[in-house]
């Protein structure tokens, strides 16, 4: 399919491709396996300017947008769906600043995330905070020039890894949703400690830590917008953000189809390769079609909220649970096809359904992301009269 | 420093096909890029760039096509593009390549160091690095694995050879033909890239290096290609069968009978 992108973005998929297909695919089995974070990949990002796609030109970037960010994200996760997150995370932890933060702000923090010498994460989840994020426990309390951070934030991307981290606590619990507020909290301060990296089924490659605040106390400036704007930061984040997660599910779904077909042709059953049954054919037809229609979705939403939309949140969602839906559906008959040995752990398609798990999951589960959309249609509905 | 890079471009010999009526390389749909072994030198004169400072000026003698070499290689950091294009260089050997080459060198000037890729992957000579340093008349090192040291007015570099390596010093301004222990050549930057989109590559012909007609092409190419050929697929070996003392008796028959 011909998405008609601009020469700019063609050039970036092919590089993000080349960087796939030569740097990350011979190590990803690697680092499924040792579990260590990839400073290695995320130096050649860094060195390619990947990192600065979707950060404007004043701050170090290239002045792209979300489709750029998504499109790196997909090529990336062909090859391995973990150490792409330690890019499309960086975004996310990079989007409360590039959407709500002052003018120094920018200044002081998007120019080294553009250049790839700072990861980013972005922290909102708990342990009693999950699909429910109104109730956050984390605090942030003034006192003079400062906010004193105290909490426990769970399972958080990068965590340990990156330098700069977008933080929601509440300011002021008796006000609920309207009580949290954004931090930009940076790794070395006073009072900010990590818990220990946490063993996952799939996204291996990915470092997941507790972050704990003890009494870390952050300069007022730090504050992203203002007091109460927490929960707005965070939905404005995820509407931009989701298309990332959507990109990433689509590339490993595209992986597992492409390991899929090259194994389809090679394998010789009843003295033909089993490329030639239709049962195979029709499979991998199901699949391809699937991907193709997640990737359509993807494309649009991304550039609907590149085009400054209002309001994106029932497309970034559709976007982000349909192609989760299909790569977990992708990547289970992507194994079918394999038969037992994509049962075994020697050969590269089981990851793929262990990576694509997550993408069902975080940045809001797809149950919730049926919720929002749901909710703009009933919006929509009563709006329209 | 003044560091200039020799490249070639060649077809990609992972698909490479010979006519099998006319010996040649069928070229059609086969796609050219940079000289594997020129990926290397491209990325040590970066290097060099990035450790003493300085420009990296890349050159070519190829077609019009080869432009699309000389733009990767910009993309890969190189500073300057100069493709040295012209009919009259058709059917040049190894001398006539590495004396047109050596006269657009002259016409750069300033220079410190020339870096080569040991070969190339379609003509595998090796003799247009050396050729280039003799035709300069200026030292040369090959097979070069590290560039260990530049300082006053010379370089020290390992030279691989079959048992180890050598340390050789050499005087600059010195030509160096690199091996792939060297390095690994770089990914490219997405601003490098469109950098490259917008370079404008210098194109010199014949006239502009003022070199001796007489001397370019297949007229000034001492080399005659007597006959090509496609040599015979290698038959397949013999299996010998029974117990293993047996055969192995067998083995050691046969191994004696063609003087191993």
């Amino acid at each position: 399919m011909d998405y008609l992108l601009t020469e700019q973005q063609i050039m970036i998929r092919d590089l993000a491709r080349k960087i796939a297909r030569e740097k990350i695919k011979p190590i990803a089995a690697k680092y499924d396996e040792t579990e260590e974070f990839a400073w290695e990949i995320v130096k050649v990002l860094s060195d390619s300017d990947l990192f600065g796609i979707y950060i404007p030109e004043q701050y170090g970037g290239l002045g792209g947008g979300v489709m750029d960010m998504c499109l790196v994200a997909e090529e990336l996760s062909k090859a391995c769906g973990g150490i792409a997150l330690g890019f499309a995370a960086t975004a996310l932890g990079t989007f409360p600043i590039l959407l709500y933060g002052s003018e120094e702000q920018k200044k002081k923090y998007l120019p080294d995330i553009a250049k790839g010498k700072k990861l980013a994460s972005f922290c909102i989840t708990e342990a009693e905070a999950g699909s429910d994020a109104g109730s956050i426990k984390t605090t942030a309390k003034k006192d003079g020039d400062h906010y004193i951070l105290n909490g426990t934030k769970q399972w958080i991307t990068n965590a340990g890894e990156a330098e700069i981290y977008t933080v929601i606590a509440m300011t002021d619990k008796t006000k609920g949703a309207r009580g949290a507020s954004a931090f930009i909290v940076e790794k070395g301060m006073k009072g900010v400690d990590f818990g220990k990296k946490e063993k996952k089924l799939g996204i291996r490659a990915s470092a997941t830590r507790e972050v704990i605040f003890t009494d870390c106390r952050v300069p007022k400036e730090n504050i992203i917008s203002k007091e109460g704007m927490g929960f707005i930061v965070a939905m404005k984040t995820f509407d931009n953000s989701r298309p990332g997660v959507a990109a990433q599910a689509l590339g490993i779904a595209q992986g597992a189809i492409d390991h899929a077909i090259e194994y389809a042709r090679s394998r010789v059953q009843f003295g033909q390769p089993i490329s030639s049954f239709q049962a195979i054919q029709h499979m991998l037809a199901d699949m391809a079609t699937q991907t193709e229609a997640a990737r359509a979705l993807v494309y649009a939403t991304a550039r609907m909220v590149d085009s400054g939309a209002k309001s994106v949140a029932k497309e970034s969602a559709m976007a982000k649970m349909f192609a989760s839906d299909v790569a977990m559906k992708v990547t289970v008959d992507a194994i079918q096809i394999f038969g037992g040995y994509g049962y075994m752990r020697d050969y590269p398609i089981e990851k793929y359904m262990r990576d694509a798990k997550i993408t069902q999951i975080y940045e809001g589960t797809n149950q919730i992301q049926r919720n929002v959309i749901a909710l703009s249609l009933i919006k929509e509905s009563i709006k329209s009269g | 420093m003044n560091i200039i890079v020799c490249i070639k471009q060649v077809p990609n010999t992972t698909d490479v096909k010979i006519d099998p009526v006319t010996n040649t390389l069928i070229r059609d749909g086969v796609e050219s890029v940079i000289n594997p072994f020129d990926s290397y030198a491209i990325e040590e004169g970066v290097r060099l760039k990035e450790r003493f400072g300085g420009k990296v000026t890349v050159i070519s003698m190829g077609p019009p096509q080869a432009e699309t070499a000389l733009k990767e290689a910009i993309s890969l950091g190189c500073d300057e593009a100069i493709l040295v294009s012209d009919r009259k260089f058709a059917g040049s050997d190894t001398w006539a390549t590495s004396y047109t080459l050596s006269a657009a060198i002259r016409k750069i000037g300033l220079f410190d160091v020339i870096i080569c890729g040991k070969q190339a992957s379609d003509g595998d000579t090796a003799q247009v690095g050396p050729g280039i340093s003799t035709h300069l008349d200026i030292p040369q090192v090959t097979y070069v694995k590290k560039i260990e040291e530049i300082s006053g007015n010379k370089a020290k570099v390992e030279r691989m050879t079959e048992e180890g390596y050598d340390v050789v010093e050499a005087p600059l301004p010195c030509l160096f033909t690199v091996v792939k222990e060297i390095n690994t050549p770089r990914i490219p930057s997405l601003k490098g890239m469109m950098k490259a989109k917008s370079a404008k590559v210098i194109k010199w012909t014949a006239e502009d290096i003022k070199a001796d007609p007489k001397s370019l092409g297949l007229d000034g190419s001492p080399t005659r290609v007597v006959k090509i050929f496609t040599p015979p697929a290698r038959k397949g070996g013999e299996i010998l069968k029974g117990d293993t003392p047996d055969i192995a008796r067998e083995l050691v028959e046969l191994l004696k009978d063609i003087v191993i």
